[in-house]
């Protein structure tokens, strides 16, 4: 005992020393190097804090980033609109007319804005849970979301999928199953890469997700065949109700890749998003194989509907993050210092996003409930399936 | 009718015991000739008439005009695994978004489907993959979702399951949850099964009954060369994801003339191998020539087993049908047939219960209960794992089937 005594102190003191800069999550710390231009589409330049990423095996993205008056303003627009829309998906299922699963993305919306801001068209994105911001940022709409979540022939997947199962044409979908889109990914990476493409794939994670072995499948084919694949992990410091620390022996999750280098970023600064996923596009279109892109970032919620969220971490620890580290708060304070836009200007924003989603709603609610003929369509491609299919009750068959 | 009451193991022994006196006396063979066996089947199309008249054969071949005609085209003497390697080719040949990936199938894979194929088609093409089945499944599927023609191989169908999630969960799902607006119809997943002889615990299973509950998913089974390059080339190009299963011991023992043209075999249907009226046996793969052997020793028992087979069974027909594709099954044909001769009989390698067999004996007594003279039986694997050394007491054999032919037609 004697020893062990004598031994913390010392072990107590040597974790006070950290061996590498830590990473800095603040959403607020970028600073202004010119003068602000009059017109609103002309770059100006800014600098990131000088912690907004770390890099393992390649060197970080440039802390000086140039931007433009109207794409602040539309970030800011966006993210708006995407927390609208998150917190009436909260509403509705609270009135229970969501049932179900709802995984929503509140505290996340930099990295899906960011993600979206410096992607083209012809890239694709592939995700898991939090898929709603993704769908309606890559072509889809906040009705088919929200009709979706409601189970309405409005939504996206006519209401055949719900929360996690929502696509567009550049979006392969959220993905109920942990871990199961990233090999997906690596296939859609391939594809892209066979037919000369010169796109990237986005295939999206959590720190969750990062433990499951097919997780590395993807990682090992992907470095194997040079595959233009980002693999992007949201780290949200919570796998439902685990923390990192309990479910990683290494949360450094950009170091995950083996011999695939990585990137960590600042996931709550959306200008330190959008210049990482910049730097991670032009890496795989540029024929460098698959970059991992970890963000660090924070959920406000619970995991799901039925986790409050507070029973793992506690109810200061949610709120400090939402007073100091919000991404929303955070560019509207970048827009107002930097004069881009006042505050009336921002309300205006405000009230415009909450106009629209509460438009969508409505619209939502009123779509009539998915037809009963859909519950046999899209099983198997028309003309090719079973001559019948059992119903939901016994003397209930389908035939096609 | 008097039930003949005996036991399977007896006749084993007896046939055994036959086997054994045939093998230290020198005679002549039997004047009726050997039991078929799959080098003498008669199911398998050996000569080019017949191959070019394979029923429900639908020649894919550019200008070929009238889909009936045979004259001019040639065919080849194949066994199963070139027919499957002559289907592939035939696929990379005519689609250039068609890739061919999995383990070691650049250098022709452990049973030399794709032999030359990387070598023919460029190692851009068929390519080998990581020991890493989930990443081949979900790597195939993301290239289907793409529009690509994915063939990927599972190298043992006992190495599937860890796969599993993403071929139930991911390709059967894709074009239902997305609403139809992907899907991943460009899949195709080759891999061997059913038991080789020797294959022990994981390399002599048949998993097709495990996916028998997800819809979106198409289970192939091919019983010949023939049928393993048609049913291949119309799996390869049906717009849903399809899981082909090459029973591993007919790679080499099967053999017919195959066809060299591009053609299809349809999808979702069985084939009635032979005509009857008394007996439906249904069954895929390997157990069909089982199954032939079996309907051979009813009609002229050999000395050992005559006791065991009454006189008035020995002319009875039996219907001999091949499901070939097991999800979604040909209802209708079996059910026809099961209407007509009242009697069930089915054979599969998978253990009995929850296997394919199961499902079809549910279905059938739902449907034709009425009609049924005896309980539907099912001849099929134990309910064990496949241990090596107990592997030929636990796949059906002719002498089974027999048994519970005979049993199930003196009901």
């Amino acid at each position: 005992m004697a020893s062990l005594a004598r031994l913390r102190p010392r072990l107590a003191a040597r974790r006070l020393i950290p061996s590498v800069r830590a990473l800095q999550t603040s959403a607020d710390s970028t600073q202004l190097h010119q003068d602000l231009p009059d017109d609103g589409s002309k770059p100006f330049t800014v600098k990131l804090h000088e912690d907004s990423f770390r890099a393992y095996h390649t060197d970080t993205p440039e802390l000086e980033v140039e931007v433009t008056k109207d794409g602040l303003l539309k970030m800011y627009s966006q993210m708006t609109t995407m927390r609208r829309m998150e917190q009436a998906a909260d509403a509705l299922y609270k009135s229970k007319l969501i049932r179900g699963f709802c995984h929503l993305a509140i505290g996340q919306e930099a990295v899906a804005v960011g993600l979206e801001s410096e992607i083209t068209k012809d890239d694709k994105v592939i995700t898991a849970y939090r898929c709603h911001p993704f769908a309606v940022l890559r072509g889809g709409t906040i009705t088919g979301v929200l009709g979706e979540l409601l189970g309405r022939q409005v939504g996206m997947s006519n209401g055949k999928g719900g929360s996690m199962h929502i696509f567009t044409e550049r979006f392969f979908g959220g993905n109920g199953i942990v871990g199961a889109q990233v090999p997906v990914g690596a296939g859609i990476a391939f594809a892209q890469k066979y037919l000369e493409k010169p796109a990237a794939t986005f295939a999206m994670y959590g720190d969750g997700a990062s433990n499951q072995g097919q997780v590395f499948e993807a990682f090992n084919m992907a470095k194997l065949w040079n595959l233009p694949c980002v693999f992007v992990c949201e780290n949200n410091k919570y796998g439902m109700g685990t923390s990192a620390e309990r479910s990683s022996a290494n949360t450094e999750y950009f170091t995950r890749g083996d011999k695939i280098p990585g990137i960590q970023a600042n996931g709550m600064d959306i200008i330190a998003t959008a210049q990482a996923v910049k730097y991670a596009r032009e890496w795989a279109i540029s024929g460098k194989g698959p970059l991992l892109l970890e963000f660090v970032t924070y959920r406000y919620g619970g995991h799901s509907m039925s986790d409050p969220g507070t029973t793992y971490r506690t109810r200061e620890e949610v709120q400090r993050m939402r007073s100091t580290q919000d991404p929303i708060r955070g560019l509207q304070r970048y827009i107002e210092e930097w004069g881009v836009a006042t505050e009336e200007d921002l309300k205006k924003l405000d009230k415009e996003a909450k106009a629209t989603v509460d438009a969508a709603v409505e619209e939502a609610k009123a779509s009539p409930e998915p037809f009963i003929k859909d519950l046999w369509s899209d099983i198997y491609y028309p003309g090719t399936e079973p001559p019948y299919m059992r119903g939901r009750e016994r003397d209930e068959i389908h035939h096609y | 009718m008097l039930t003949p009451h005996f036991h399977p193991a007896r006749i084993a022994r007896r046939l055994a015991e036959l086997q054994r006196c045939q093998s230290t006396a020198v005679e002549p063979p039997p004047a009726g000739g050997h039991l078929p066996s799959i080098a003498t089947s008669k199911v398998l199309r050996t000569t080019r008439d017949s191959s070019l008249r394979t029923p429900g054969i639908q020649w894919k071949d550019e200008g070929s005009g009238a889909p009936t005609i045979v004259g001019g085209r040639e065919t080849r003497k194949m066994n199963v695994y070139q027919a499957v390697r002559d289907a592939m080719s035939i696929a990379l040949l005519k689609d250039d978004n068609a890739v061919v990936f999995g383990e070691d199938v650049a250098f022709g894979g452990v049973f030399r489907c794709t032999m030359g194929l990387a070598e023919e088609f460029g190692r851009e093409r068929v390519f080998n993959t990581p020991l890493s089945e989930q990443g081949i499944a979900g790597f195939g599927i993301g290239l289907a979702a793409m529009g690509q023609t994915a063939i990927a191989e599972i190298q043992f169908s006992d190495y599937i399951f860890p796969a599993f999630d993403q071929l139930v969960n991911e390709a059967a799902k894709y074009r239902y949850r997305s609403g139809g607006q992907f899907n991943v119809g460009g899949l195709t997943i080759r891999t061997p099964t059913m038991s080789v002889g020797h294959g022990g615990l994981y390399h002599s299973q048949s998993p097709e009954g495990f996916f028998m509950g997800a819809a979106g998913l198409k289970i192939v089974i091919p019983r010949s060369p023939i049928q393993a390059k048609g049913l291949l080339l119309a799996s390869i190009r049906d717009p849903n994801p399809v899981i082909f299963m090459e029973p591993k011991i007919l790679y080499r023992s099967a053999i017919e003339q195959v066809p060299i043209d591009d053609y299809e075999i349809p999808l979702g249907r069985a084939e009635t191998l032979v005509p009857g009226s008394d007996l439906t046996l249904v069954t895929w793969g390997t157990p069909v020539y089982h199954c032939e052997t079996a309907l051979s020793m009813l009609a002229e028992p050999p000395a050992a087993l005559a006791p065991h087979v009454p006189a008035a069974l020995r002319s009875a027909k039996v219907e001999l049908i091949d499901l070939r594709t097991i999800l979604p099954w040909d209802v209708e044909t079996v059910l026809e047939s099961v209407q007509r001769t009242g009697r069930l009989v089915i054979v599969h390698e998978a253990s009995k219960t929850g296997g394919v067999g199961a499902e079809i004996a549910a279905e059938v007594q739902s449907k034709a209960f009425l009609k049924l003279n005896a309980p539907v039986r099912r001849v099929t694997g134990w309910d064990a794992p496949v241990g090596l050394v107990y592997e030929k007491f636990l796949i059906p054999d002719a002498i089974r089937i027999l048994d519970a032919t005979v049993e199930t037609l003196s009901y």
